[in-house]
């Protein structure tokens, strides 16, 4: 007799491995972590192929356009990384993946912005989503210190204006002790290395925290109250997100 | 209602709370979406690559710069040497000479670390490469007579020189200065000036430490110091009052997404200001600070519910809400059109 979890719609792995006179040593790290992921994200909710009808307006496709975008920008600084920093000064079809690397980042940085606002006018961080708001806000951060760091490993008079500008700027916080804008080998590092894992590692948080939690519901229609039938007891238990 | 929500008992606040949505759930194809917005951004970015490019003007070396501008480098160099140019005068992390810009109130950061890519325009930029010259016999009698003289002296020849520097020509690959008593700097400067022409001060700034280099820091303050580097940037609508950084050469979009931090530096009283960095970087630190804590902040949190710019994105739900649709969040079973299955709980 196969045993399907209702909540996974999968065998159980317990109980699998009971039938197969294997016990659950459930006190194992392994199988307590496992057990903990899987609770908290099941693959319907990791990947859900239902969404709540409110979910219907051209601003959701921001949030997946951002990382459609992410990965272009990622794939075509790969390409730019394996040829190198002079690449692209030197070569045509270098200058061209330059170029695609410049625009991506643009559209990138277009879609996030478009995202943020939209889930700034949805107040996306109701119902114990503060943190995904605020792992959003750093993913935007960042990029914007990635975009900053490429700008300066640009190697063109760009790159000169733009570091000898913003220098002053981080020279008065007394941040350009240690982050030197001037130095083009420890800018490009912090741009093709340090930023780009720190992004993807937000932005891996922040989408887990969006499966993880869902898709913000709507502010409460007129004349509604919230929790619907549980309206009466709204203020003594109302079937909220808090 | 599950348990967990059964645990809180605080009244429900619009702003800060969600109710739970028992409505109804379609079909929405998640990895579908993606792709096609790939694609969708694949075909952008080459049709923007291909109609646009992307800016690369040449960099600016010392080379380029004095053989452009050999006054303007000469004029520069003066400032190097007698320590008045706006490196030589900046403070950390360059060297201990700063003015007091840079002040927020009884704070100024920007020393807490003190000096940690030390400059020393004059023997950097000026009498370190001019020392390293081989087989130049008056430059090198120059140098050991300007290192000789008292600070008083040098400044004397320092002071006439780059007054006299002003009205100077060059002409037939010389640097053509009116007569007067400069000691040695005439030498050093006229000598400073071939040797950047020649490309071979580039080469001096770089190599300084070590064969290979990646820090551009002594060169680049060395020409940012100019008037030619700032005219170019100027002509390129770049310079602070023209928002500065986040222009790019050339008709491009720049970083457009740092609009507002330049933003603060074309308001008045901030802009003109001696300490403008320390208090526009201040005030970005605090309006990020904001945006990344808005949810906690009384007030700040309601304007998405004020704007109602909620009801355009999520305007059909609400119409079939207001106009007593079956969709609302109102305890309606959940609804998929062709199957009985679970709704995934958001």
């Amino acid at each position: 007799m196969t045993i399907v979890d209702p909540k996974t719609e999968r065998p159980d792995q317990a109980d699998l491995d009971k039938a197969a006179g294997r016990p659950e040593d459930a006190g194992q790290w392994t199988a307590k972590i496992r057990n903990t992921a899987v609770d908290a994200l099941p693959p319907q909710k990791l990947l859900p192929d239902r969404q709540p009808a409110y979910v219907a307006s051209w601003i959701y496709v921001f949030g997946v356009t951002t990382i459609a975008a992410l990965i272009v920008v990622i794939g075509t600084g790969f390409v730019l990384a394996l040829f190198g920093p002079n690449w692209w000064h030197v070569s045509s079809t270098g200058l061209f993946v330059n170029s695609l690397h410049l625009w991506s980042v643009e559209i990138f940085m277009f879609a996030m912005v478009i995202h943020l606002w939209g889930k700034f006018f949805m107040a996306a961080w109701r119902g114990k989503r503060k943190a995904t708001w605020i792992t959003g806000v750093v993913s935007f951060l960042v990029s914007v210190g990635a975009a900053f760091t490429g700008y300066l490993s640009q190697q063109n008079f760009d790159s000169q204006w733009i570091s000898t500008q913003a220098k002053d700027g981080i020279n008065s916080t007394g941040a350009g002790a240690l982050f030197n804008v001037t130095n083009f080998g420890q800018m490009l590092m912090w741009h093709i290395v340090l930023l780009p894992l720190c992004i993807v590692a937000i932005v891996g948080i922040h989408v887990l925290m969006v499966r993880l939690r869902g898709v913000v519901t709507p502010f409460p229609a007129k004349g509604e109250t919230p929790g619907g039938e549980a309206s009466a007891v709204a203020t003594s238990g109302a079937e909220v997100q808090a | 209602m599950s348990a967990d929500t059964h645990r809180k008992t605080r009244p429900f606040k619009v702003d800060r709370d969600a109710v739970v949505w028992h409505g109804r759930y379609e079909k929405y194809d998640l990895a579908k979406e993606f792709l096609i917005s790939f694609v969708v951004v694949c075909i952008l970015v080459a049709g923007l690559a291909v109609l646009f490019g992307s800016p690369d003007d040449t960099p600016v070396t010392v080379r380029s710069w004095s053989n452009s501008d050999a006054v303007g480098f000469a004029t520069t160099a003066i400032t190097e040497l007698d320590g008045s140019s706006g490196t030589a005068t900046y403070g950390p992390p360059y060297n201990l000479n700063g003015t007091t810009a840079g002040k927020l109130g009884p704070l100024n950061p920007a020393k807490w670390l003190g000096v940690h890519h030390p400059i020393d325009t004059a023997n950097d930029y000026v009498l370190g490469p001019l020392g390293a010259l081989a087989n130049q016999p008056q430059v090198q009698a120059a140098v050991t007579e300007y290192k000789s003289a008292s600070a008083d002296q040098q400044a004397t020849w320092t002071a006439a020189y780059e007054k006299a520097v002003a009205d100077a020509k060059f002409t037939n690959d010389k640097l053509i200065v009116p007569a007067g008593d400069y000691g040695p700097v005439a030498t050093l400067i006229a000598a400073e000036t071939a040797m950047a022409r020649s490309g071979a001060l580039d080469g001096a700034l770089l190599s300084s430490r070590q064969f290979y280099g990646t820090d551009y820091t002594k060169p680049l303050l060395f020409v940012a110091d100019g008037d030619y580097f700032a005219s170019l940037g100027s002509a390129q609508h770049l310079s602070g009052d023209q928002w500065g950084m986040m222009n790019e050469t050339g008709q491009y979009p720049g970083q457009a997404w740092l609009w507002l931090y330049t933003l603060w530096y074309q308001v008045g009283p901030i802009g003109s200001s001696d300490n403008a960095d320390i208090m526009v970087f201040s005030i970005m630190i605090g309006l990020t600070a904001l945006l990344a804590i808005l949810p906690f902040i009384p007030g700040l949190r309601s304007i998405p519910r004020w704007t109602r710019l909620y009801r355009l994105i999520w305007r059909e739900h609400y119409k079939e809400v207001e106009n007593g649709g079956g969709s609302g969040d109102s305890g309606s079973p959940p609804q998929a059109s062709d199957e009985v299955r679970t709704p995934v709980t958001v």
